[in-house]
């Protein structure tokens, strides 16, 4: 029986939490928790989120960190905003923000893999510079999207699903299939399993972290053109934990803070823990602050569970 | 008989501390060529100096005859020198097959080819007639040091190479693992390969080499047939960088 415990893998019991979150919100609310209007709420909630998050979990299965993936996002999106302005192209803007959220994220491997400087203290001052960068560009005032954009990716849907949820999904998927089942995703996990074994195999590994903190910026980018086309507003403000939430899910969903495990599916269910519980606590009227309290829990467990897969596979 | 890998003159130093001076050195293929010498003498370093992974300050690297650059693990690879490192360097979270295949992934497409890689370390294990390990799709962490020992060595030996050196491949093993490791390099050797197997135990040295090379103080004290010397002349080389006529003169290279 201990044996069947140790050997399923995190994203199971993850897997099963959420179940049971959805279950038992779904028995204590029925009319109004598992219905499609609140359920693709969910969804849109947790849609852009969710970029970041993978992202997130490709550079901590190379034992790294980012930090500044929501300066990066704030960032991106006032320069989407200043473009479309300047430009009145909405095209324009998106690459805007695109170019932005890579070249931070390029910035940010290139100081980790290069200047050796601990991910941690790159990636928390590349989140003070970006984030200020974005002050400094607005005035400390958030910009407006342009309505065409608001009223159009923004609202846009298929098949009755916001686009924005489709696009995030789309790219959620190829991501996870690009680890699991690609060199580059290989390279990924040898490196946060033993970055000298894996140069000594031929993994050219500097380069490699440069593309994936490039891959997290990328995706930041991406999240802030989105959030910016949703929410109608840069958020200068609003954006001051993406950082935290991200590594909450990806660590939630079974990736480990030492590298070299972890999947994207997990990160998926990471995600979600936190947005359903909120949703559901709202409806139950029960006070929103708790789910402060249950995702931080929940958080210390899965880091705890992971310490204690590592000792009883190390003994 | 040309030598598959000579080594001419190779200075290393890591900052101020010159840990090899001028140091030659030759493996011939179908050979078991032994790499002795005390802790700390520069087995290691001069081996990573081969691999790619130290760039040496002076001297050169010959392969098969021609003088070859060795900038990177990849390099020699390309070459066909592989090393089995005494820190193993495998990747615990990946298994068995993966870590075989790390940093050479064969691909069908953009996708990775699961089922030829798999087959390919399969008979791979199975030539060098390894049934220890349950399953290739094993996590290398939940192996023992032997058959950590044993996928290192099937690693190196997957990629048609032409010259395996073993970094104390025999150091962390019991009586029936040594054996089996010892036989396995002396296979390997009679297969027609360059084998380097750097070893402290000089029952080992002397029941698979050919071949015996003593360093002293990161300079090479002697390189002699096995078949010439005696254990004792092999450990005054160890411990002195002399022993008769062989070795050092007044700590100079002859
Ligand atoms: N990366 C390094 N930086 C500085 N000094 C080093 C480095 N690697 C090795 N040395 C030094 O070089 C010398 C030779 O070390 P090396 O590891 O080659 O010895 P060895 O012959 O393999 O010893 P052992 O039998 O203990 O494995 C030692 O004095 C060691 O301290
Ligand atoms: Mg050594």
């Amino acid at each position: 029986m201990k044996h069947l415990r140790l050997g399923a893998p995190q994203v199971v019991w993850i897997g099963l939490v959420l179940a049971g979150l959805v279950v038992a919100f779904s028995v204590l609310a029925p009319r109004t928790f598992p219905t499609s209007f609140n359920l693709l709420n969910l969804v849109s909630d947790a849609a852009i989120l969710l970029l970041l998050a993978t992202g997130m979990t490709y550079v901590i299965i190379t034992a790294g960190i980012d930090l500044s993936v929501g300066g990066v996002l704030v960032f991106s999106a006032v320069s989407a905003a200043k473009v479309m302005e300047a430009t009145g192209s909405l095209a324009l803007g998106a690459l805007a923000a695109l170019v932005a959220g890579l070249a931070w994220g390029v910035l940010n491997g290139v100081l980790i893999a290069m200047g050796r400087i601990p991910a941690l203290i790159v990636t928390l001052g590349t989140l003070g510079m970006s984030l200020g960068a974005a002050l400094l560009l607005t005035g400390g005032v958030d910009l407006r999207a342009p309505t065409e954009l608001n009223l159009g990716l923004g609202l846009a849907r298929w098949l009755g699903v916001p686009v924005i949820v489709w696009i995030c999904a789309a790219i959620t998927a190829a991501l996870a299939l690009m680890l699991a089942r690609t060199r580059f995703g290989r390279h990924t996990y040898a490196i946060g399993s033993n970055a000298e074994a894996s140069r000594r195999g031929g993994v050219a590994v500097r380069a490699h972290l440069v593309k994936v903190y490039g891959l997290a910026g990328l995706l930041a980018g991406l999240a802030g053109c989105l959030s910016l086309a949703k929410y109608g507003i840069t958020g200068v403000s609003a954006h001051s934990t993406d950082n935290l939430q991200a590594i909450a899910a990806v660590v939630i969903g079974g990736t480990s803070l030492f590298g070299g495990v972890g999947t994207v599916a997990g990160t998926v269910i990471g995600v979600f823990i936190p947005v359903v519980l909120q949703n559901g606590f709202q409806i139950l009227g029960v006070r929103p602050f708790w789910q402060q309290v249950v995702v931080g829990a929940v958080l210390v467990a899965a880091v705890y569970v992971d310490q204690w897969r590592r000792r009883a596979r190390d003994h | 008989m040309t030598p598959l890998l000579e080594v001419r003159g190779i200075d290393k130093s890591f900052g101020p501390v010159k840990v090899l001076h001028k140091v030659e050195f030759t493996a011939y293929a179908g050979e078991v060529t032994a790499l002795v010498g005390d802790n700390g003498a520069g087995k290691s370093t001069l081996v990573k100096c081969v691999g790619g992974i130290y760039p040496i300050d002076d001297g050169e690297i010959h392969f098969d005859g021609r003088p070859v650059q060795v900038h990177s693990p990849r390099d020699a690879g390309e070459l066909g020198i592989e090393i089995v490192y005494q820190d193993l360097a495998l990747c615990d979270n990946l298994d068995i097959v993966q870590n075989m295949f790390l940093g050479r992934e064969r691909r069908r497409g953009p996708l990775l080819d699961e089922d030829s890689m798999e087959e390919l370390a399969e008979r791979t294990l199975s030539s060098l007639s390894v049934r220890t390990v349950k399953s290739i799709r094993q996590q290398v962490s939940s192996l023992s040091g032997g058959q950590r020992q044993t996928v290192a060595i099937a690693k190196a030996v997957l990629w048609n190479s032409k010259v395996v050196i073993l970094d104390e491949p025999t150091a962390a093993l019991g009586v029936a693992q040594t054996a089996q490791v010892l036989e396995l390099v002396r296979r390997l050797a009679d297969t027609g390969l360059a084998v380097v197997l750097i070893s402290h135990n000089m029952n080992d040295v002397f029941a698979v080499s050919d071949r015996i090379a003593a360093l002293y103080l990161g300079r090479m004290a002697a390189q002699v047939k096995t078949a010439d010397v005696t254990h004792a002349q092999v450990v005054e080389l160890i411990t002195s960088g002399r022993s008769g006529d062989l070795g050092l003169k007044n700590g100079v290279t002859p």
